[in-house]
């Protein structure tokens, strides 16, 4: 199988490539760019022009609900949702049923995810035991099994001491480690940014104090043991200052921002709209403007989707017991396309943030398309529009703020291992 | 973004906050009470104007005295009603709000009256019913109450008919009131220039001030020269724990005792929606007192429910004959 990508805008970030060139894809690899190899025969041609042929895209969380939570979504219709997106590689947080806690459950995971030859699964794995914050779970052997970092999901450590064995032992191993950042006990049955909305609403606020003690006690003790760290969703203007002093005193700490978070603010629940029911919660405009800037001057390396999705019946109901999430696969180009438009900041900036940036973190070979790599390429539109609703989005979880919304940047093309797997 | 309690035109077609009501609206309501107060002292309690109508009380969150003064109120308009505690039926057996609702509106009910114990529960019933059904929130979690709110601010025009040269004093737990903030809404909505909360720190939501008031923690100061103080209720389950250390601290710092009292104008009024925790929020010299106004609160809550009824279910005519 070999396809030649013809006439496209050549944007590869970790390569410094922006440039109008065919891409010849051949035995799954990118076997050369610009210039055809040497007896270079093409099986397939994709016509690029006026497109964008990018690395497949790398989401740092998306939860594909197995195993263990079918109703909500499957690997299948999650995968295939992510292929629509442009999304060829993801990391799954392990907050499944069983949770991600035991080799057999990673491997099993992957092989299935393997089986359907859509976007590559990279699981990873519980730091502890049913992620209860107790017993470390099995990183080597988890290692082993698959898994390219460990993560408590939503959940936190609140024992510091078990905290501070996990990074040790992490970092015994140079294994990264994967955080939400938010103090349980303050954020106890909260539902929304503690702030005006949320006081004007009558709902439980979530202080932004939240964010910043639990990022106060990880911050310090990875500078302790020396683990490497990784902040999952971000949601503050404070947390993000935190992370930029972090990194200024040498840390060895990277962090994230939900699409989701880049573009909306408390105001944006409205009426209740359990849509907006996130985690962390949406903050204030403030904090948004402090998050884009901190994606911009690089102190936030990536944007992730948080894919959640959730069945319908989940979310209707009121806005305390609607289930938390978004779904995010397909929405992850478009989002990061609009924050890049909003900051006036090149493709190359916007793309960097979904490929390569985030490959590095969890420290994979994916998100360029260096010679010889694996091709997995994403090729869009940036100039078209589309209309996010239940129709357009593959995932089977349709529910999303952005509902209604029309978003510039739709994906025409995704390979993975060299084979075109959207369209199917 | 719709507001979701008014119809093309402008009209009340659900009654779910007091926030985001025009004052028009604000005062047809109380202008229409105003036509029913007369109504319970009639020999026939009773107009027509809800006749053939099927009111439905449908209460997730337990309440007596909300719940029956709504009863009276249809019944009053010659509604048919009837009354769920959906707590102790469906939901335990895990039906859905939605179920529940769509249940009732198969049965053909005209109009929902709705407790919940979470906020919002009333906005999310109203955007799920068919467009001839209406939906009066009597209450949902700490969101808001607006015929407490709207019963409120009829009283307090009943005895100081010029809002617009008002102090008005709101003391105890804003933070979990429903009461609060639905009495703050319809207060600024209608003019009143001052309004102030009293509380210790632990139960004042967030950015309170944002909602327009002036925040005191100290009871002697926010009471000094107010002509309206209105008392909250304080939960049971908040009184020894996080927010506060006894009942009895509460009542030495944040208690309406007639010394506390004097402070006020000497024409001030007592208000409480109630019920009462008499020695906790209040002393029962206060509440029994000459200044209280607390049982015409009740009788007034009819009216005010009568006004929002007939109001939602007739159109613009309203008001009794």
């Amino acid at each position: 199988m070999s396809i030649v990508i013809k006439n496209g805008r050549v944007i590869d970030p970790k390569n410094n490539v922006d440039q109008q060139l065919d891409v010849y894809v051949a035995a799954g690899k990118i076997a050369g760019i610009g210039a055809a190899p040497a007896g270079f025969v093409a099986n397939q041609t994709i016509e690029a022009a006026h497109l964008v042929v990018c690395p497949g895209l790398v989401d740092l969380s998306a939860r594909l609900r197995e195993p263990g939570d079918e109703h909500k979504a499957r690997l299948v219709s999650e995968l295939k949702a992510a292929v629509a997106g442009g999304v060829t590689s993801l990391a799954c947080p392990p907050d499944t049923d069983p949770v991600l806690d035991e080799p057999g459950l990673v491997e099993m995971l992957q092989y299935r995810a393997k089986q359907q030859g859509l976007a590559n699964v990279y699981p990873l794995g519980a730091i502890t035991r049913q992620l209860q914050g107790k017993a470390l779970a099995e990183m080597s052997e988890l290692q082993t099994a698959g898994c390219v970092g460990f993560s408590q999901a939503n959940t936190a450590i609140t024992d510091t001491q078990v905290l501070w064995r996990a990074m040790e032992y992490a970092a015994t191993f140079g294994y990264t480690l994967f955080f939400h950042a938010e103090e349980p006990f303050l954020a106890a049955n909260g539902v929304a940014h503690d702030g005006e909305v949320a006081s004007r609403l009558g709902l439980k606020g979530i202080p932004s104090a939240a964010e910043a003690l639990a990022l106060a006690s990880i911050l310090r003790i990875a500078q302790e043991t020396g683990a490497k760290v990784h902040i999952s969703r971000l949601s503050t203007a404070e947390g993000v200052a935190m992370v930029r002093t972090a990194k200024s005193q040498g840390l060895n700490i990277t962090s994230d921002v939900s699409a989701n978070h880049l573009h909306l603010t408390e105001h944006d629940i409205g009426y209740f709209n359990t849509h907006c029911h996130l985690k962390p919660p949406l903050r204030s405009q403030r904090d948004k403007d402090a998050l884009c800037l901190g994606l911009k001057d690089g102190t936030i390396d990536a944007v992730c989707s948080d894919h959640t999705p959730v069945d319908d019946d989940a979310k209707l109901t009121t806005f305390a017991e609607a289930e938390i999430g978004a779904t995010g696969l397909e929405l992850l180009l478009p989002l990061t396309l609009k924050w890049a438009q909003q900051e006036k900041l090149s493709l190359t900036a916007a793309i960097a943030s979904i490929t390569c940036t985030p490959a590095n973190i969890l420290g994979i070979s994916a998100g360029d398309l260096s010679i010889n790599s694996i091709a997995d390429i994403c090729i869009f539109d940036a100039n078209a529009y589309w209309t996010v609703n239940a129709n357009t989005i593959k995932s089977q979880g349709k529910n999303t703020p952005f509902l209604g919304l029309e978003l510039a940047g739709k994906v025409n093309f995704t390979v993975v291992n060299g084979k075109i797997v959207y369209p199917q | 973004m719709n507001n979701p309690q008014l119809d093309a035109d402008g009209r009340l077609k659900h009654l779910l906050s007091i926030e985001g009501l025009p004052k028009k609206i604000l005062n047809q309501i109380l202008d229409t009470a105003e036509s029913f107060v007369g109504v319970a002292e009639r020999e026939v309690k009773k107009v027509p104007l809800l006749r053939g109508k099927t009111v439905c009380n449908l209460f997730f969150e337990n309440s007596t005295r909300t719940r029956t003064t709504f009863e009276i109120a249809a019944k009053r308009l010659s509604a048919d009603v009837i009354s769920l505690n959906v707590n102790a039926s469906s939901q335990s057996k895990g039906e859905t709000i939605l179920d529940t609702i769509n249940n009732l509106i198969a049965m053909h009910a005209d109009m929902f009256v709705v407790r919940h114990a979470q906020s919002g529960a009333a906005h999310f019933i109203a955007q799920h019913v068919p467009a001839h059904i209406h939906v009066i929130n009597a209450g949902d979690g700490r969101h808001s109450h607006p015929t407490q709110g709207l019963l409120d601010v009829f009283t307090i025009r009943k005895y100081k008919p010029d809002l617009h040269n008002l102090r008005v004093a709101i003391v105890g737990d804003i933070l979990h009131s429903r009461v609060a903030r639905s009495e703050i809404h319809a207060l600024t909505t209608l003019g009143v220039p001052e309004i102030r909360v009293i509380a210790p720190k632990t139960l004042l939501p967030t950015q309170v001030e944002k909602l327009g008031v002036h925040v005191y923690h100290d009871i002697n100061a926010g009471l000094k020269d107010v002509d309206v103080v209105m008392m909250l209720r304080l939960q049971n389950e908040r009184m020894n724990g996080a927010m506060l250390p006894s009942v009895q601290e509460y009542f030495k710092t944040y208690g309406l005792t007639q010394e506390r009292l004097a402070l006020a104008k000497p024409d001030a009024i007592v208000m409480h929606p109630g019920p009462m925790n008499r020695g906790v929020e209040i002393d029962s010299s206060v509440a029994d007192g000459r200044q209280s106004v607390i049982l015409p609160q009740v009788t007034y809550g009819i009216a005010i429910r009568m006004a929002v009824m007939a109001i939602l279910a007739g159109g613009q005519a309203g008001g009794a004959q």
